[in-house]
């Protein structure tokens, strides 16, 4: 700029508050233009790029909201499960222990009846025999003891030395007979 | 320092400080007879920020994704903020919806060429030029009497003018002082406001600019040619401090409108 453009600028003195008409339309129009595009174009996709998003995020935030719950319920299900069985387990386990105890008591007391019954029949079993023996005892006794009269008397008729004979010969059968009938 | 170099100036020419009429750049098209009145680079800047906030939105949000992008992010952030900052905030959870386009448009539409002014070789705020911030509150003026007459029927004006609770006596003062403040006075602070800012802030790029390249190039002395430097580091302090003040009052300019077409929509409500 020199001194002639400065005293030119002097002598127009433009006034700011003046508008320039071309100015007024310009902006108009552009400004006008520019509203055009945001209402048609411009506001509704960042409208709907919002809304988009809340949808996503709402429905992220419901979807990990329902999940968790869903994870707790069933951590909740399995704890109890869990505590149902292991309480299952020890019923069960005092249950065999009672039981094995029941068992090896029933056992003990089945087995000792056995015994006494045993011990019992095997003692029945002697008596009876003893009184067997006995009764048998008794009546070859008596027949023995007929028949040594028989024969000593027999005998003594004959020969001293032969009952001496037949009496040792009888007190020998008694012995055989009697070792035999210990021996059965 | 100037009064040591202004009387050496003028014997050489001197400094001369740019002026207002310099933000008026030769048109390009010059179909209207004077000086600063035809087809100009601000105007081509507006079609330019058309351009520019079509296109960054609509390829932003093209393929929306669930998560988004560096682009994508930033166009979001920039949208969430003039429907839920200033719409939502301003005009209410129950009508801001119909505004969020007006209120996006008006705000990126400002910001946009607002920022202009701080970019090299552009270096224009458009809203520097009064007619394009004129243009936006008429726009913006037009729109709230027409959303308060569709709300109110002509009762709008008469809600408009007298606030509730007040004595016959006082409304008699005080409907002709609402009348000049809300019909009279708000376009056109709400226009000024902007442009006197922008203007500003414009005027002193150009000083600083024109004053560093005085200092430096036309001066002969290393101390005033050091000052020149000065001047440019200061600048950088001013650029930052444009550059707020150029986010700043497209917040302001999209907020009253908001607050302006809240009124309107709820005028009855007060």
């Amino acid at each position: 700029m020199n001194s002639t453009d400065f005293i030119l600028a002097a002598e127009e003195s433009v006034n700011p508050l003046l508008p320039n008409p071309w100015e007024i339309l310009a902006t108009g129009v552009g400004f006008a233009v520019l509203l055009f595009i945001v209402i048609k174009v411009i506001a509704p996709k960042f409208e709907q790029a919002y809304e988009d998003r809340v949808t996503a995020i709402e429905g992220g935030l419901e979807k990990a909201e329902a999940a968790q719950k869903e994870a707790e319920e069933t951590l909740a299900q399995y704890k109890a499960q869990l505590l149902e069985a292991r309480t299952e387990a020890n019923r069960i386990r005092e249950e065999a222990r009672s039981e094995g105890a029941q068992i090896l008591e029933d056992l003990k007391t089945k087995a000792t009846d056995e015994a006494t019954r045993i011990s019992e029949q095997a003692q029945r079993q002697i008596q009876a025999e003893r009184v067997a023996a006995q009764a048998s005892l008794r009546t070859d006794v008596g027949t023995l003891a007929t028949e040594l009269a028989s024969k000593i008397v027999d005998e003594a008729l004959k020969d001293d030395a032969r009952a001496q004979h037949v009496v040792d010969r009888f007190l020998n059968d008694l012995e055989s007979q009697q070792s035999a009938g210990a021996s059965n | 320092m100037f009064a040591f170099a202004l009387p050496m100036a003028s014997e050489e020419g001197g400094f001369i400080p740019p002026t207002v009429h310099d933000t008026h750049l030769p048109e390009i098209f010059p179909w209207a007879a004077e000086y600063g009145t035809g087809f100009g680079k601000q105007m081509l800047m507006i079609a330019l920020s058309v351009v520019l906030i079509s296109w960054f939105f609509t390829t932003a949000i093209k393929n929306p994704k669930l998560v988004p992008g560096k682009m994508q992010y930033l166009a979001e952030s920039g949208y969430a903020f003039v429907r839920n900052g200033i719409g939502r905030d301003i005009i209410g959870e129950k009508n801001f919806r119909p505004w969020i386009p007006l209120l996006f448009a008006t705000f990126f539409f400002v910001l946009l060429n607002n920022l202009f002014g701080a970019i090299p070789f552009l270096q224009l705020p458009s809203f520097s030029h009064a007619g394009s911030a004129y243009a936006m509150a008429i726009i913006i003026y037009g729109t709230w009497i027409a959303v308060g007459l569709k709300n109110h029927g002509i009762r709008y004006f008469k809600l408009a003018v007298t606030p509730p609770g007040v004595s016959p006596v006082m409304l008699i003062l005080l409907v002709p002082l609402e009348i000049i403040s809300n019909f009279i006075v708000r376009p056109l602070t709400h226009s000024l406001r902007l442009m006197a800012t922008m203007l500003a802030g414009h005027i002193i790029v150009m000083l600083a600019a024109s004053g560093a390249r005085y200092l430096i190039v036309v001066q002969d002395q290393l101390a005033l040619n050091g000052v020149g430097v000065l001047v440019i580091v200061g600048y950088v302090a001013m650029y930052f401090l444009e550059l707020l003040i150029m986010v700043l009052q497209a917040f302001v300019f999209t907020l009253l409108t908001a607050i302006y077409i809240q009124g309107a929509i709820e005028a009855d409500a007060h």
